[in-house]
């Protein structure tokens, strides 16, 4: 069961409150398929705050509000008082006094949501918060391997591949893939690999194919190009030798293996972009799974009991 | 004809090592300790507890001028003495910096004013804390500065730093350095490890504080200068100043209480009263800190207390200013953390919160508690156990790292020139 005022992370959420949630998702995922409408958010408001900006994240929880009924208020920080210097804490209030009943937050700093939660009393929903959590990403990824493998994820062998470093993606998924069982992997470029990561719950390999072979499910991480420019990395082509997911380095993976990528990919970076559009690539499943995941947590924290 | 002496009494105090003694004070001076008369114009029972000599810090903010919503000198002097402190230092990131002679004035007549505890104005190295030019050193000292630093920023010159050393050292002016590479800090908010990792925050690695630490020992050593290390935090930094002080380098070191009480677990849930600078570390730096500081590679405690008004708080950890509030709690952290778990004896923590500074400021008055000694001391009951309430602090700012925190050890008196400057 899963019944808390917010969801903040993944990090503390145990097994039964993950499966809650994805349970009821594949509730959320007959409503889509069905009707498409619904009455569980009839009457509630939802605002969403997105510090940052956001294709997916943001277009599928507004689209989760409509579905399920409810009503999706657009704070576009851009031409908000924010720009006059106003904190967080007071747009946090406003938000709440025009009757929100939750607040669906995305910024730029680690900890935001957490903030506006303890100042807050309506339900907060981190859609991303600096380099900290993710969760509904976690859950969608979830959900997706999910159907794919079946429900119990134990065992099953997960390789993350990227900038570890600056994901938040990939710690929500840390936190939610080994309370759940799975095992993870990791692989980087020294310098995008988090520092302490021997204290995480995954194994640490130096060469992608190491990791490709047994791995039931690989998931790309979006590589920034400015991690060049600050000098973080060496050359986006000595990226892609080392750690791109090409055709030659697909051909290596588990036949029933799946490709992830939270998106945006950059193709030709940590994706070719043929890889992107295989048969073995679920990128766009994970966007539909994400707006049943969206819909689930919407309703589990608006009516929660 | 002569004046009658003004007199105070403390009877059933003792001092750090048991002994049971009772205090006479006659004007402003320690006239005898151990069997005293029975009278006095001011009589206070001490009732077992300690009598200390008063802490002298050699590191806080007070923010004035400039920063008044934050703390000002009255508001930080009553923190002061309320914390068992008779002597502060006030660091100069103030608006205006203190870097010139009417600001020095001004803050000892304030302090003089309030009429609390001593406040001692520490000047900057360079004009502005800009590290371009250097700031008039010696006649801020004339004036009453008594050491000289940037803190908040380093001198990010070596040969600017290496100017201020061999000036310095001509007038045995003391330089107190924060040891700090802005390029390796580049924008971190807490300790770079596991921790700052977990929470998605963006670290600062102790190279930071570690390489400038270096810097600072071989360029006072060259100058054949003082250099002293404001904020000693990680591991590293206290092998570096060891092994500096085996060659006879003249360098000596000050930590803080959050530094053996406290490691960057604290940063987890965003607590951005655990945001500090140089930020709190791991558990294995607390250990090294705590030997650093029983061997003593590290020569005192110092508070940094860093006020700060709750707007500059009560935001984004990332968003949030740096530093806690120190003066209040330092003692209770000194004994629960110390005293307590067997590390330093009372007198020790006395020698790192009192003695040992006033040596290294060259504060004859303060650190003694013997017969003829100015009448400098705290009376301190470690019977005591409680929470600490921010809410209760007589600082204006309420930014603790331990607000809630269970602490030993509760300063009842702060006397100054045989003045009662605080009660409990």
């Amino acid at each position: 069961m899963f019944s808390r005022k917010d969801l903040l992370g993944t990090k503390d959420l145990s097994a039964d409150e993950l499966n809650a949630i994805l349970a009821h998702a594949r509730k959320m995922e007959r409503i889509v398929k069905a009707e498409k409408k619904s009455d569980l958010l009839r009457g509630k408001s939802v605002f969403l705050a997105f510090y940052e900006n956001s294709t997916r994240t943001h277009s599928s929880f507004d689209h989760a509000v409509k579905i399920l009924g409810g009503t999706s208020v657009n704070l576009s920080v851009g031409s908000s008082s924010v720009k006059k210097g106003e904190v967080l804490l007071d747009t946090g209030a406003t938000l709440e006094s025009l009757a929100a009943d939750a607040v669906v937050m995305r910024h730029s700093m680690s900890g935001a949501p957490h903030f506006l939660a303890r100042e807050l009393s309506c339900g907060i929903v981190n859609a991303g918060d600096g380099c900290n959590e993710h969760p509904t990403q976690a859950l969608l990824d979830l959900y997706t391997m999910q159907s794919h493998f079946g429900t119990d994820l134990r065992g099953l062998e997960v390789l993350i591949c990227g900038d570890v470093r600056h994901s938040r993606v990939a710690r929500s998924n840390f936190w939610a893939l080994s309370t759940l069982g799975a095992r993870v992997t990791v692989v980087a470029p020294p310098t995008l690999m988090p520092k302490g990561i021997e204290n995480f719950p995954v194994r640490v390999v130096r060469d992608m194919e190491e990791g490709l072979k047994i791995a039931d499910a690989v998931m790309l991480l979006r590589l920034q190009s400015e991690r060049q420019s600050a000098g973080i990395i060496t050359g986006l082509d000595e990226y892609a030798q080392y750690y791109q997911l090409n055709a030659r380095r697909m051909a290596l993976m588990k036949k029933d293996a799946i490709i992830m990528h939270p998106g945006p990919v950059n193709r030709g970076a940590e994706l070719e972009s043929s890889v992107a559009d295989s048969a073995q690539s679920v990128i766009r499943e994970q966007v539909f799974g994400g707006l049943c995941v969206r819909m689930a947590v919407l309703d589990l924290i608006i009516n929660r009991k | 004809m002569s004046m009658k002496k003004i007199t105070l009494l403390i009877k059933n105090a003792r001092l750090a090592d048991g002994t049971e003694l009772d205090l006479y004070i006659e004007d402003g001076v320690i006239a005898r300790m151990g069997e005293c008369p029975e009278d006095a114009d001011t009589v206070i029972d001490a009732r077992g507890a300690y009598a200390l000599p008063a802490f002298v810090d050699m590191h806080a903010h007070f923010r004035e001028p400039g920063f008044e919503r934050k703390e000002d000198i009255e508001s930080g002097s009553r923190a002061a003495v309320k914390g068992g402190y008779g002597a502060v230092c006030c660091m100069p990131n103030t608006d205006p910096v203190i870097d010139n002679v009417p600001l020095v004035k001004y803050v000892l007549n304030r302090a003089q004013e309030v009429n609390l505890c001593k406040v001692y104005p520490i000047g900057a190295i360079t004009k502005g804390s800009k590290s371009e030019t250097l700031a008039n050193m010696r006649s801020m000292r004339d004036a009453g500065a008594i050491a000289f630093s940037d803190d908040g920023k380093p001198v990010s010159s070596a040969q600017l730093m290496r100017n201020a050393l061999t000036y310095a050292a001509a007038d045995n002016l003391l330089l107190i350095s924060h040891s700090e590479d802005a390029s390796l800090t580049d924008g971190g908010v807490a300790n770079e490890g596991v921790n700052a990792s977990i929470a998605g925050l963006r670290g600062i690695s102790p190279a930071s504080e570690e390489v400038s630490i270096a810097r600072e020992i071989i360029l006072a050593a060259h100058e054949n200068a003082r250099i002293h290390i404001a904020h000693v935090s990680t591991r590293g930094s206290v092998e570096i100043v060891r092994q500096a002080k085996a060659h006879g380098v003249k360098v000596t070191a000050e930590t803080c209480p959050h530094y053996f009480a406290a490691t960057d677990q604290e940063i987890l849930n965003f607590n951005t009263n655990a945001k500090i600078n140089p930020p709190l570390r791991t558990g294995d730096d607390v250990a090294a800190i705590i030997e650093g500081l029983r061997d003593g590679t590290i020569d005192a405690i110092a508070t940094d207390h860093a006020p700060h008004h709750i707007d500059d708080k009560r935001v984004e950890f990332a968003a949030a200013a740096f530093g806690s509030v120190g003066l209040e709690s330092a003692y209770a952290l000194g004994v629960t953390y110390l005293v307590e778990p067997g590390y330093l004896t009372l007198g020790e923590l006395a020698y790192k919160m009192s003695t040992r500074p006033a040596e290294i400021l060259g504060l004859g008055g303060f650190g003694r508690l013997e017969v003829g000694a100015p009448a400098h001391f705290t009376l301190a009951d470690n019977t005591v156990k409680e929470q600490f309430l921010a809410k209760n602090m007589a600082s204006k700012a309420r930014n603790s790292l331990f607000d809630g925190w269970t602490l030993s050890g509760k300063i009842i008196a702060t006397i100054l020139d045989g003045e009662v400057k605080f009660r409990a």
